[in-house]
């Protein structure tokens, strides 16, 4: 039995050298997420625990300001205003923290051990950005029912369920890089926690989640515009609710922010390994 | 041909250097490893074993002709030299909310072991670790030994030419280090891998390294077989003599640092 191994050549395995950077890239990712699976597989307590905070800001923030009518949302109630935006804050909250997971896999060595393999750094990142996509799908998954068991007239056709998943899957992807990237910056959890905590926050409050942009002061408006977080809020609302939304220019900025964000977090990864 | 043919050395490292901020951790290292030996790299905390493995391994950037993997340049051809190794670093890095045989199958994707063929290379690292019947329970369930095994699993499944272990056996109780160095001589029976270790534990380098290197302060004081380095101190010393001639038989005062002590009280905290 051993024989197999031993005989195997060591180098090269077939195609591999030729093989293009960006097929590369789609096995990592491949790799990555099926990790992240059979981990959600093994244990899915955090799947559970982590879709409590969305389930209070549909029920009590929800419930609350559709009563209250202090947004004005057009003709659709305000929970079903919110409920997009509450899936894409779910989601993005998973992934900000992306980079403790990065800082306690290097304090485990498993980094390292990673970083030793024929993966180039961006298809590494690449492949971690979009595992962290896996659970941000879920999580969405899970907003979505609660949100229509609230009686949010949500759309059932699958294809703007599949193009839910992609803008989910692309904001995550930005999210989790940036997350990394800091981590290749602060070096330590406790600062990337403390981090993660400051920007969380102004990324939500800054973006079109909770509110119409046209109410925001001019100022956070601008910030808005430049938080890619918007640009999936609007996507989502518009697949989901059928409200007006730039889907082309809401898929285009996800696009380039989660590129952005791999190439900015594979040059800050390496000194998260010296 | 020439430069991946059989006669170049597994490891080549000329003149290697590498700072650490301040600190020369590696000061100009020669090191040679030959095609098939188990060589050791010994040292006391700080000597600048790691980052000589971290250098090998293209963990840190070195400049070009520092250091060679089967003649390959580590600086210019990373990802070639990447290929070829297998790495188990110090820290106890399995992912324990996966199975055995799941870390395991992680690697063999990474390394790009062809889908119809992964199964099989997958079950066959596991059993050359003894892990067969362990093989679909989750790893944080294994014991410090068994994790050591699993994680050489993982670098067994690509087929490695030079597998690098920075301190397979710390923290591990006799009968596991011996097991543990069981699993590495067969393999490297069966492969006829180069093997590259570090170790502090002077009786396992005595008995199953063929060339030993010992570092102190970022330089190599002393190179040869355990026979040979122990007839150059006394007919009768032992390597530990050896150890303490070249050390000094003192704590360095700047022996590894605050990190590097955690990291490894950590893995010894989790094996024991």
């Amino acid at each position: 039995m051993i024989s197999a191994v031993s005989e195997a050549p060591a180098v090269p395995l077939p195609g591999s050298a030729e093989r293009p950077a960006v097929v590369t890239a789609l096995l990592r990712m491949q790799a990555m997420c099926v990790v992240e699976l059979q981990k959600i597989r093994h244990d899915r307590t955090e799947i559970y625990t982590r879709a409590i905070q969305p389930a209070l800001w549909l029920l009590i923030f929800g419930e609350t300001f559709t009563r209250l009518r202090a947004i004005p949302t057009g003709n659709i109630p305000y929970l079903d205003y919110l409920a997009p935006g509450i899936i894409a804050q779910s989601a993005m909250f998973i992934a900000i923290f992306y980079g403790i997971m990065i800082i306690w896999e290097r304090d485990s060595g498993v980094l390292t051990k990673l970083l030793v393999t024929p993966t180039p750094r961006t298809a590494l990142v690449a492949g971690k950005a979009f595992a962290a996509g896996v659970k941000a799908v879920i999580q969405a998954i899970i907003v979505m029912v609660l949100a229509a068991a609230l009686g949010v007239a949500l759309t059932w056709n699958p294809l703007r369920w599949l193009g839910v998943m992609l803008a989910v899957v692309l904001g995550s992807a930005f999210f989790s890089c940036l997350s990394i990237a800091i981590a290749g910056i602060v070096m330590t959890r406790d600062r990337l926690m403390g981090i993660g905590q400051a920007i969380t926050m102004p990324l939500f409050f800054g973006s079109n989640a909770l509110y119409p942009v046209a109410l925001m002061p001019a100022w956070l408006q601008v910030i808005s515009h430049i938080n890619p977080l918007s640009y999936e809020v609007d996507a989502l609302r518009g697949l989901l609710l059928g409200t007006p939304s730039e889907l082309p220019l809401d898929y285009l900025v996800l696009v380039a922010a989660a590129a952005l964000g791999v190439f900015g977090a594979s040059a800050l990864l390496p000194r998260l390994a010296r | 041909m020439s430069s991946e043919g059989l006669d170049v050395p597994a490891v080549e490292c000329t003149g290697l250097v590498y700072s650490l901020g301040d600190n020369r951790a590696v000061d100009g290292v020669d090191l040679r490893v030959e095609p098939g030996e188990v060589f050791g790299l010994l040292g006391p905390n700080g000597a600048g074993k790691t980052t000589t493995i971290r250098a090998i391994t293209t963990l840190l950037p070195v400049a070009p002709g520092m250091v060679r993997v089967f003649g390959l340049d580590a600086a210019k051809r990373k990802m070639a030299v990447r290929r070829v190794l297998g790495y188990v670093p110090q820290q106890l890095s399995a992912d324990a909310g996966l199975t055995g045989r799941e870390n395991v199958a992680l690697f063999a994707r990474v390394f790009d072991v062809p889908r119809k063929a992964r199964a099989a290379k997958v079950a066959e690292a596991l059993e050359i670790v003894e892990l067969t019947a362990a093989a679909d329970r989750m790893a944080k369930t294994y014991s410090g030994g068994m994790i050591r095994r699993l994680e050489l699993a993982q670098a067994l499944v690509s087929s490695p030419r030079l597998l690098i272990l920075d301190e397979p056996t710390i923290g591990l109780d006799p009968i596991a280090r011996t097991n543990v160095w069981d699993r590495i001589t067969t393999a490297r029976a069966e492969t006829g891998m180069s093997v590259l270790v570090t170790t502090h534990y002077m009786d396992e380098a005595d008995q199953y390294c063929d060339r030993l290197a010992l570092m102190h302060q970022g330089t190599i004081r002393a190179e040869g077989t355990p026979a040979e380095l122990k007839a150059g101190i006394d007919p009768g010393a032992t390597l530990e003599d050896v150890f303490r001639s070249v050390a000094g038989g003192t704590l360095e005062p700047t022996g590894g640092d605050f990190r590097s002590v955690r990291g490894t009280r950590r893995t010894a905290t989790r094996v024991g």
